[in-house]
């Protein structure tokens, strides 16, 4: 059994009279891509904002490695290893890629008060910058301006920007989403390799892309947990079906 | 000429007292503190993106620091005293206020710093300190000696303007240090998208806490030096009018890039008094030119090079 790094507890979430998330119970280990699926308006997004700590649980806990995390604040979660991405590309648009990814990778180091020196000087987040824009293909386009960028290689940035604060955790929103095959097939190699030494947990619509590289999936539906376990479980859970009416999956 | 035109700039600003009359040389100095103002509230708005519409009050604080610092209106404060203790006041004032008001966003923050700097306005303007709403005159300037010998007499003009000269150089050195560091590189991520910052880990309320906090200590450091070159205090230095006059010179100059607020303040003071001489109805003119600026220059003037081109050669790949 692989040990668990990243541990959700009886998580519900309100808005109003509506449960968005709605007692969810949710592990996520060490070196193992945990797909999140379901409809729209399941919960999903709700619940990667719960474990980035973009919201607060109504009830429920979220535990780091064993920890209990304090109230929700996304630069604390994020320092303390969990990295995520956004289902819209949230990129820094006026900035150039490499620029995206080093000032990603600044967020760790000490010494942001030093005023006397050159955020480009700093080798640290450069060296950070430079293998985060490797690792997803982007090398070449590191001068170019974030909003010049296709869709796809955005989305491409996006997931550099995590990788550049060496998270130990990944929460990726949808990181296929609108990507043409090839990107896709890219990203998902991609992710078969960073899920060694790291937690992965892996929104998307693209079921084709999920039962691929997901090690365990969990589905959702108007906010809870509806099955979960390996791909080959869920894909003959009946429930599943039912709630995807007759989409084959 | 991107180089050339700022040495240029600098060369003339050294060689003004040389040539031109004591009016001129007045009336340059008060632009050079007016920059330093501008400057400041340029790393809140242009580069940050904290559209703040209270800046006076910082500013104003430190004019009063050298009325009350002083024994009495007619003894002279000591320099080197009261200067660090007007910009620890004004940093300290901005530090509380932005505790506060950094926890708001948008157009409720620019409703809460007004209200906030409104606040500090009434303070003096009801109260007898310095002099209540007639404020208080400052016959003697603050003494700048070393020892017996008197550095800098901020009396004589020709002195004042080149020590505002070199206050102007400090700070723009100064904030482009800033700007280059890895504190100006968040301030430049928060602004283009702070939920990002968030999520990647960046304490965004500390730093834009921080930016508020210098830029109301820088604009302390103006303020405190138009106190002694007016040599009078009153609460209009703190009042809303003030904070608006200096948002607009760091928009007429151009937002983000330290020497917009500097052609800004050139601009804005010098087209007031032509306006004045030609017209009690100046403000229309003003009015008129800032509407002007705005339709036909949207990047300020700093980037009218860039603006004249793309009319030239519209883009055709748009």
């Amino acid at each position: 059994m692989l040990e668990p790094v990243l541990t959700a507890h009886n998580l519900t979430r309100r808005f109003g009279g509506v449960v968005a998330v709605d007692d969810v119970s949710l592990e996520i280990r060490h070196g193992e891509i945990h797909a999140l699926i379901g409809p729209n308006g399941a919960g999903k997004s709700t619940l990667i904002n719960l474990l980035a700590g973009e919201l607060t649980p109504t009830s429920g806990t979220i535990a780091l490695r064993g920890d209990p995390l304090p109230r929700a604040r996304p630069h604390r979660r994020a320092r303390l290893g969990v990295g995520r991405t956004f289902q819209r590309s949230n990129v820094f648009r006026d900035f150039s890629a490499f620029e995206n990814c080093r000032l990603a990778a600044q967020a760790w180091l000490p010494r942001t008060w030093a005023l006397h020196e050159r955020a480009s000087r700093c080798a640290v987040s450069g060296a950070a910058a430079t293998r985060a824009l490797a690792a997803v293909g982007l090398s070449a386009r590191g001068d170019v301006l974030a909003e010049a960028l296709s869709h796809g290689e955005r989305r491409e940035l996006e997931i550099a920007m995590c990788l550049a604060t060496e998270p130990s955790v990944l929460l990726l929103d949808e990181p296929l989403a609108g990507m043409a095959a090839e990107e896709s097939q890219r990203v998902l190699e991609l992710l078969r390799q960073l899920k060694t030494g790291r937690a992965i947990l892996l929104v998307e619509h693209d079921m084709d892309a999920v039962f691929a590289v997901a090690d365990v999936i969990t589905v959702m539906a108007n906010g809870a947990v509806l099955a979960s376990g390996s791909p080959q479980t869920v894909r003959n859970d009946v429930g599943v079906r039912d709630a995807y009416l007759g989409e084959p999956i | 000429m991107r180089r050339v035109l700022p040495l240029l700039a600098l060369l003339a600003l050294a060689a003004l007292p040389a040539i031109a009359g004591k009016f001129y040389v007045e009336l340059v100095a008060k632009i050079m503190i007016m920059a330093v103002f501008a400057m400041s509230l340029d790393l809140l708005v242009g580069v940050t993106g904290l559209v703040s519409l209270g800046h006076a009050a910082f500013f104003g604080l430190a004019s009063y620091v050298v009325a009350l610092a002083a024994p009495d209106s007619y003894t002279a404060a000591n320099l080197w005293t009261s200067l660090p203790l007007a910009i620890a006041a004004s940093a300290l004032l901005a530090f509380a206020i932005g505790a506060l008001v950094l926890r708001t966003r948008g157009v409720y923050f620019i409703m809460v710093t007004l209200a906030f700097s409104q606040m500090v306005y009434f303070v003096f303007h009801d109260t007898k300190i310095g002099g209540g709403s007639d404020g208080t005159y400052l016959y003697a300037k603050p003494e700048a000696k070393l020892g017996d010998w008197t550095l800098v007499d901020f009396g004589d003009s020709t002195q004042f303007y080149y020590t505002m000269l070199g206050l102007l150089i400090l700070t723009f050195a100064f904030l482009r240090l800033v700007l280059a560091s890895r504190f100006g590189h968040a301030l430049a991520g928060i602004r283009s998208n702070e939920q990002r910052m968030r999520a990647l880990g960046f304490n965004t309320y500390a730093y834009k806490l921080a930016a508020f906090t210098l830029a109301g200590a820088i604009a302390g450091l103006a303020g405190y030096f138009a106190a002694v070159q007016f040599g009078f205090v009153n609460p209009e230095m703190l009042s809303w009018h003030q904070s608006a006059n200096v948002l607009l010179m760091v928009i007429l100059g151009g937002l983000g890039n330290l020497f917009g607020a500097i052609v800004g303040a050139f601009a804005f003071i010098l087209l007031q008094d032509l306006f004045s001489s030609l017209t009690k109805h100046w403000l229309l003119l003003m009015g008129g030119f800032v509407i002007l600026v705005v339709m036909l220059l949207p990047g300020g003037l700093t980037r009218a090079g860039e603006a004249w081109r793309t009319w030239r050669m519209p883009a055709r790949d748009a």
